[in-house]
């Protein structure tokens, strides 16, 4: 092998290890389903319609 | 309509190394180094990051979002996913792409499970020896059946039956378990079981040395040399009429020199330097790149869809998204390009490799390189049992999406839905195995649903979410609950580049692979595909489109059936 083909591979082989351990790090890490960077929750739809939200909404937009 | 949602996964551990297990297979191992070969190691790498980045990522997020989003309107197949999303009743029909694929796709896919489990057998318990390449091809013909139809039925230990009745069974226990306690549990074992056989290879693999000392050429250097070197170095022969042909490939350092100083006194042999720049400057590179990016991603599969849609709305879909996919390029460029090449290429030599397809290397060459490794029964059978464990989280997450269709069309429960498909795949499945002359009807389903249809569906799939949805609001849903945040440029990648290279490649496939078209010589030539269908029509070509259709019919009558398809429209 060449000394660009050592660098190719050493690159390539580097960096999709540093990927999946920089996820494995942020996966244990970050803790399940408290992790809400926007604070709001998008609601479908229906589920909008069924809570009465979608009116509410509407309402607000007009005004 | 708000429906309960029945099943779900565990953890979020769980559904990453079920999505991850669903990408990871035969192609991480088998393909992956093949095409990195074949192109140049670092043109390809090049081209095939830039392709994770534009198409694999933004593809595979959009599917994790709409598929959470269509989970909390109550639906677990694309057919539901698209129509909830879209409203365009239409949409439930292009939907129906998402589970025809998957179900195909497992057709022939647990046949070629049974081969990895057949061989993995074998290693073990009986005599592989073999001492030519030409003798591992017969014994791979023999096993599957390829020289006749109906001979891939045997049930002996060197015949491929009695193993596709095991996988098949193996399949449909653990789909019948559940999401958590089938899918999720196997994949939780698996997987890092996985990881620790592929280690133990790689690390064989890599203290192999020279086994040889009368070929010194054929060294593990060598072999990591044909698969990562940049600059391929080619020695070309002046034939009779002066036409300079291709002689074979140069690796090492030292050979380039001395074939390079043997070259300037003749005037017959030549040294050519194919530059990385010259590599990109061939479209067939990106198509390949980006074909296995696409394909190993499992992304327009219809799987990582209905995987996500058993997600509640709090749960994380990008940094589970990006983990599962760098799962998958882990296994596929830190694994799979570190282990099979340079085996090959140490027992074989580089031409003995060169232009080897993915069955052609798994199946013909590897046998033939374990068989003349020291203690070569044992890691033979640990790399084909690697396969099949590989093999089994991909075709679990083929039956998923078929089973959640059938359940939310039919209003049945899970036993009834695991019943009807069963009975629908071992139709299939039977009819590639007794079809198994020359592996026609499977070359066919792979090529028509295993390629095709899955850049028609991963096209639908990115222009829904950046164009139907919409950008922002795709962008708002895909942070609901996010761990981390994908970047703002994504909203420009996601809306224009993606669709756009997507569609591009599609159009470039659509001119290599059915019209023959080489962008290099300019040529063109129907491919066997369209030759097999309208050329020179063959009845096993002609009965597997048949099939696929009919398959493709029975799922449009049941989502025509569907009320709750029915129901939602824009004015909803």
């Amino acid at each position: 092998m060449t000394s660009s083909g050592w660098i190719i591979m050493a690159l390539s082989v580097g960096s999709v290890s540093a990927l999946l351990a920089w996820c494995v790090y942020k996966v244990f890490t970050v803790p399940e389903e408290s992790e809400h960077v926007h604070g709001f929750e998008q609601e479908p739809p229906d589920v909008q319609e069924s809570t009465g939200r979608t009116s509410q909404i509407r309402r607000r937009t007009r005004r | 309509m708000v429906k309960k949602i029945k099943e779900s996964w565990s953890s979020r551990l769980g559904v990453i190394l079920a999505v991850a297990g669903s990408a990871v297979g035969l192609g991480n191992f088998l393909r992956f180094p093949g095409q990195a070969a074949e192109y140049g190691g670092g043109a390809f790498m090049l081209a095939y990051f830039i392709s994770f980045i534009i198409i694999g990522l933004p593809i595979c997020w959009a599917e994790w979002t709409m598929g959470r989003m269509g989970g909390q309107g109550g639906f677990n197949s694309t057919p539901g996913i698209f129509n909830y999303i879209t409203r365009i009743p239409a949409f439930k029909y292009i939907g129906i792409i998402g589970v025809l694929i998957p179900v195909i796709i497992y057709m022939y896919y647990v046949y070629i499970e049974a081969w990895c489990l057949g061989y993995a057998v074998n290693f073990l318990v009986s005599d592989m020896s073999f001492s030519a390449v030409s003798e591992s091809s017969d014994f791979w013909g023999g096993f599957i059946g390829v020289g006749e139809n109906g001979s891939a039925l045997g049930f002996g230990l060197k015949q491929v039956g009695f193993y596709l009745i095991l996988v098949f069974i193996l399949n449909f226990i653990l789909i019948y378990r559940g999401l958590s306690k089938g899918i999720e549990l196997f994949c939780k074992f698996a997987m890092p079981t996985l990881a620790v056989i592929a280690v133990i290879i790689l690390i064989r693999v890599l203290t192999l040395g020279t086994p040889n000392p009368e070929m010194p050429d054929r060294n593990v250097s060598n072999g990591l040399g044909f698969m990562w070197n940049p600059v391929k170095n080619v020695v070309e022969v002046q034939d009779e009429s002066g036409n300079w042909v291709k002689d074979h490939e140069i690796v090492d350092q030292s050979t380039l020199d001395a074939t390079i100083a043997a070259a300037e006194r003749s005037e017959t042999t030549r040294v050519t330097h194919i530059t990385v720049i010259q590599q990109l400057m061939n479209p067939q590179l990106w198509l390949a790149a980006a074909g296995q990016i696409f394909f190993s991603l499992s992304v327009g599969f219809g799987v990582i869809i209905t995987y996500s849609s058993y997600l509640t709305k709090k749960d994380d879909v990008i940094l589970s998204g990006l983990a599962a996919a760098s799962a998958n390029e882990f296994f596929e460029v830190g694994l799979g390009g570190l282990i099979t090449l340079p085996a090959a290429v140490t027992f074989l030599g580089v031409a003995g490799v060169a232009g080897m397809g993915t069955f052609g290397l798994g199946f013909n060459v590897l046998p033939m390189v374990f068989a003349n490794m020291p203690f070569g029964g044992v890691f033979g059978a640990l790399f084909f049992f690697l396969l099949f464990l590989a093999a089994v989280t991909s075709s679990l997450s083929m039956l998923q999406p078929g089973i959640a269709f059938l359940e939310e069309a039919l209003k049945i429960n899970r036993k009834q839905s695991v019943v009807l498909l069963g009975m629908i795949t071992v139709v299939g499945c039977g009819f590639v195995v007794y079809f198994s002359e020359g592996v026609k009807a499977l070359d066919t389903m792979d090529f028509w649903v295993g390629t095709f249809l899955i850049f028609v569906l991963s096209t639908v799939q990115i222009i829904i979410f950046g164009w139907i949805l919409g950008i922002e609001k795709g962008f708002e849903l895909a942070h609901a609950g996010s761990a981390i945040r994908i970047p703002r440029i994504f909203k420009f990648i996601m809306k224009y580049v993606s669709p756009l290279f997507l569609i591009v490649v599609f159009a470039m496939w659509i001119a290599t692979n059915v019209f023959g078209l080489n962008f290099q010589t300019g040529k063109a030539e129907y491919s066997d595909y369209i030759r097999d269908l309208f050329i020179e029509p063959n009845t096993v070509a002609w009965l597997t489109i048949c099939l696929i259709g009919a398959v493709a019919a029975l799922f449009a009558f049941i989502a025509y059936l569907n009320p709750d398809y029915r129901k939602l429209t824009k004015k909803d």
